[in-house]
């Protein structure tokens, strides 16, 4: 075989030969989950103590998940890698959580906000899935403000609101800069309720290294102690995983740094699909890198958008500082391009505006790696203590960042990695190719396709969370037959044996380069070729590229310290290993699917304005890729999406 | 900039730690404090030394995974930010930086500047919460709530639990944490109903776990990076004495 062939090879997509069963229930869309409810099978009170579940994950939806089925009386497990639940980072999340609960009386729905997620998807979600996550979106609310979360509110004691991109309707529940920290705080208290009730037992500082099967269902996990070291085996009746996002693949991201994929790797290795990688979210407002030793961007939240106003100067390469720029000479591109939304554009198409002007030598900043966020004029309109009011916290945090002060100067942005909307596939009751294993939050693909809105994360977490894995772990533990299992058992004990020859091998290359200067090498590879605009030429290239960083991480990264001691650099270098494996497959998904949708923009497929362009004939469904062998081409296998509530039509933000 | 570290490493809770001196060079004044940690761990992998533990999460200041004294400093020098959010513009070249971790008896080590803060989360499952199952909640908006004590109530629930203000303290109190959760849910309707039993039961718990007591010295405002006044710990004291009168927190 000639090198050409071998490269050529990399690029080459074969199909795989299973059925997807979304196991979406018919009937009226309205109607569809209370059916699926009455459907579900239960398991009576009294023997819900006799099932074990594992919870991998204490973010939103791994809090509210282990919280819940507790609170039913399952015994579970809750594994996270932090020292506490209280910190996974679904904390970090700024702006809101969207309700339909039309509180402002804008003319808001379930309807509407079903429709307003799957438009801002383009159309790459599952109908049935959507529409429920509109649904419980109410009780969500309800719940959270019974934990005692502060939302924000008016003089008259009622809930404020605030919009988000993509909305023509004032939906979004806020508590100041910090609604993530406060819903995950409500969780996380209802978990400890838990803990203390004896119902939950928590494992911080525990990373998931594989799951375990035994006759083709989950039934436990390998972990490692990230004290001691130790690998232990865990058993249980059902797998949840609530391990979040993977864009740290970008290295430079909005997620905390310990942030990865491996959870759902493993299980993707094990018979998991993976479904539509290539959709991550570029979120148009961060603070730029500042230089070579930025290890992440901080995100400034979109809530911004509703009072900011975005330019940058119409003469590209113009350095004079922002308030020597007369307003004739301001481009106020977004405004200008998309006036019926302006500013509150979904973010993929704000991140891509960003990119656009920048790459056209617009760029403004030291670096001229980044656009205006002015609030000049919302200061002049509102006063300088409404401004303080709705974002005081995200100007501290500005000015701390960058040393300039933005009620003064205008902030500067730019893109930066932040959400990846693929993930492991599940069907409709959350479940994944393998029998028993759950998945749940961001580390599904299910409900934003390919662009999630704002504030609709920490929703679908919650969502999942609170309101229907219980149901499902009802009518999966209801209706199956599990034999009890135990970590002696001869599975768990050949799974830890091939996890302790991984971390064995990470510690014996002793290479030369550390595992963050692969993890950054991997990152600029995925960002220049896999992240805003994508084109076929430069995700070949890609794909060559990281098969040879993969190679070369192999024998040349060095890991000091041993594996029976708390070591960080041992932790990262298995999380890069597997995201240099994910980064390819997100690289070949993205070559793959040969049409634009939501932030999956390819060049060749673009609408005279310079929009994302769909091919619907083609593409309107879910590429879940299952694993074939570490030598071979995963497998593509296609869940037809179907549309029975909403026409197909090209987005327009104008 | 040229910088001079003195870092606390301790290989393990088994084992004694000390200060080790590090010289590290080309650090930039726009990179944060755990960034110029990072420059000294790739250094020191690349010197095939065991590079310093710390944690950190989100580096965007809200996890409270970071924790190290800085110059005898809980967080460091500049008041109101964690360390992740502290940026070598604070300091100046040439400068010695000493490294501490977190030091108290509820937190115990377990390598370099990496210890134990679970007894923050046993003082949480005492009681730091709303009992109420998920489904069982009314619609939302059911019951008012007046703006500013909404207000009052989200200033406390900002505590991010990194324990800087028991690293401060003298008495190494956990006063102020557990303050600001009690005051978060009892300023609010919905946290009322169990407000006293919160109140005993918390602070029972974090006598429990080998924290001081307060004496009302302050050091855990000054470093709290989300400036969680101590005029919360006064509420406590309110609920609490209450909550003894009632002789609550027997459930």
């Amino acid at each position: 075989m000639t090198t050409q062939e071998s490269s050529d090879s990399k690029f080459e997509v074969k199909l795989g030969s299973t059925k997807l069963d979304s196991r979406v229930p018919d009937g009226p869309l309205a109607e569809k989950w209370d059916k699926a409810r009455f459907a579900n099978k239960l398991v009576n009170p009294a023997n819900k103590r006799k099932f074990d579940v594992i919870v991998v994950g204490s973010g939103l939806a791994g809090a509210s998940a282990a919280a819940t089925m507790a609170e039913l009386g399952y015994n579970v497990h809750c594994f996270f890698y932090q020292d506490s639940p209280r910190r996974a980072h679904s904390v970090a999340a700024q702006g809101g959580i969207n309700a339909a609960k039309d509180y402002q009386n804008d003319g808001d729905s379930i309807f509407r906000l079903f429709y307003d997620t799957i438009k801002g998807g383009d159309y790459r979600s599952r109908e049935a899935n959507t529409y429920r996550l509109a649904q419980v979106s109410n009780n969500i609310i309800d719940q959270c403000v019974a934990q005692g979360v502060p939302f924000a509110r008016e003089y008259g004691g009622t809930l404020a609101n605030r919009s988000f991109g993509g909305a023509q309707v004032s939906r979004t529940f806020y508590a100041r800069g910090q609604t993530g920290q406060q819903l995950l705080l409500g969780a996380y208290q209802a978990l400890s309720r838990q803990v203390q009730a004896g119902k939950v037992k928590l494992y911080p500082r525990s990373e998931m290294l594989d799951l375990v099967l035994i006759d083709g269902r989950a039934r436990g996990i390998v972990v490692r102690n990230m004290i001691s070291g130790q690998l232990q085996g865990y058993a249980a009746d059902a797998v949840v995983l609530a391990t979040g996002g993977y864009g740290n693949v970008f290295y430079l991201s909005t997620n905390a740094k310990g942030c990865n994929v491996t959870a759902s790797w493993r299980a993707y290795k094990r018979g998991a699909f993976f479904a539509n990688p290539c959709y991550t979210q570029i979120h148009p407002t961060c603070i730029p890198p500042a230089g070579e030793h930025q290890s992440k961007l901080t995100l400034m939240s979109e809530s911004l958008r509703n009072d900011g106003r975005i330019w940058v100067p119409r003469k590209p390469g113009d350095d004079r500082p922002a308030k020597d720029i007369p307003e004739s000479e301001r481009w106020y591109y977004l405004e200008e391009k998309y006036p019926a939304f302006g500013n509150l554009v979904p973010r993929d198409i704000a991140s891509r505006a960003a990119k656009n002007v920048v790459d056209a030598g617009h760029g403004i900043g030291p670096l001229h790696n980044g656009v205006y966020l002015d609030f000049e004029e919302a200061i002049g309109r509102l006063g300088k203590k409404v401004i303080t009011e709705r974002y005081g916290n995200l100007f501290e945090m500005y000015k701390n960042i960058t040393g300039e002060n933005p009620y003064e100067v205008p902030m500067r942005i730019y893109p930066a990695s932040h959400y990846t909307m693929g993930g492991l596939w599940v069907d409709y009751n959350l479940m994944s190719t393998i029998p028993g294993l759950f998945v749940i939050g961001e580390a599904n693909f299910s409900d934003h396709g390919a662009n999630r809105l704002g504030a609709s994360a920490l929703m679908q977490g919650l969502a999942d969370g609170y309101f229907v894995i219980s149901y499902s772990m009802g009518n999966y533990l209801g209706g199956t037959k599990l034999e009890k299992v135990t970590p002696t058992d001869p599975a768990f004990t050949e799974v830890k044996r091939e996890v302790q020859a991984r971390v064995d091998k990470l510690l014996s290359i002793q290479g030369d380069r550390t595992p963050t200067e692969f993890h950054r090498e991997l990152g600029k590879i995925m960002w220049d070729y896999v992240s805003m605009a994508r084109n076929e030429a430069g995700l070949k290239k890609a794909i060559t590229k990281i098969a040879a960083l993969r190679e070369e991480f192999w024998e040349d990264v060095k890991v000091p310290g041993s594996g029976d001691d708390f070591n960080q650099s041992l932790e990262l270098a298995g999380r890069v290993a597997d995201f240099l494996e994910l980064g390819q497959l997100m690289a070949l998904d993205a070559l793959d699917r040969n049409e634009s949708c939501g932030a999956h923009y390819r060049e060749e497929y673009q609408t005279e304005d310079g929009e994302a362009k769909r091919d619907d004939e083609h593409y309107a469904y879910v590429a879940a890729w299952e694993y074939a062998g570490d030598d071979s081409q995963p497998l593509l296998n296609k869940e037809p999406l179907v549309f029975e509530n909403v026409k197909l039509t090209q987005r327009s933000y104008k | 900039m040229k910088l001079k570290l003195r870092v606390w490493r301790q290989p393990s809770a088994a084992t004694e730690g000390k200060l080790v001196d590090y010289e590290i060079e080309g650090v930039s004044q726009d990179s944060s404090f755990l960034e110029m940690m990072d420059v000294l761990n790739e250094k020191l992998i690349h010197e095939g030394e065991d590079p310093v533990a710390f944690d950190h999460d989100c580096r965007e200041g809200i996890c409270g995974m970071c924790s190290m004294v800085i110059n005898g400093i809980a967080h460091g020098p500049k008041a109101a930010v964690t360390t992740c959010e502290l940026y070598m513009r604070e300091f100046n070249d040439g400068d010695t930086i000493v490294v501490e971790p977190w030091r108290a008896a509820a937190f115990p080590p377990i390598k370099d500047l990496v210890v134990n803060r679970t007894a923050l989360d046993h003082i949480i499952q005492a009681g730091g919460y709303v009992s109420v199952r998920t489904g069982s909640a009314p619609d939302a908006n059911n019951i008012p709530i007046p703006k500013d004590d909404a207000e009052i109530s989200m200033d406390a629930a900002a505590c991010i639990g990194c324990g800087a203000c028991v690293a401060a303290c003298p008495n190494s109190s956990a006063m102020l944490f557990t303050a600001a959760k009690v005051s978060h849910l009892a300023m609010l309707p919905q946290g009322k109903v169990e407000r006293y039993d919160r109140a005993v039961l918390m602070v029972n718990q974090m006598d429990a776990e080998g924290f001081g007591g307060c004496t009302n010295i302050g050091e855990c405002e000054a470093v709290c990076p989300k400036e969680i006044s101590l005029d919360f710990i006064g509420r406590l004291n309110r609920e609490l004495i209450a909550g003894t009168f009632k002789a609550a927190g027997n459930r």
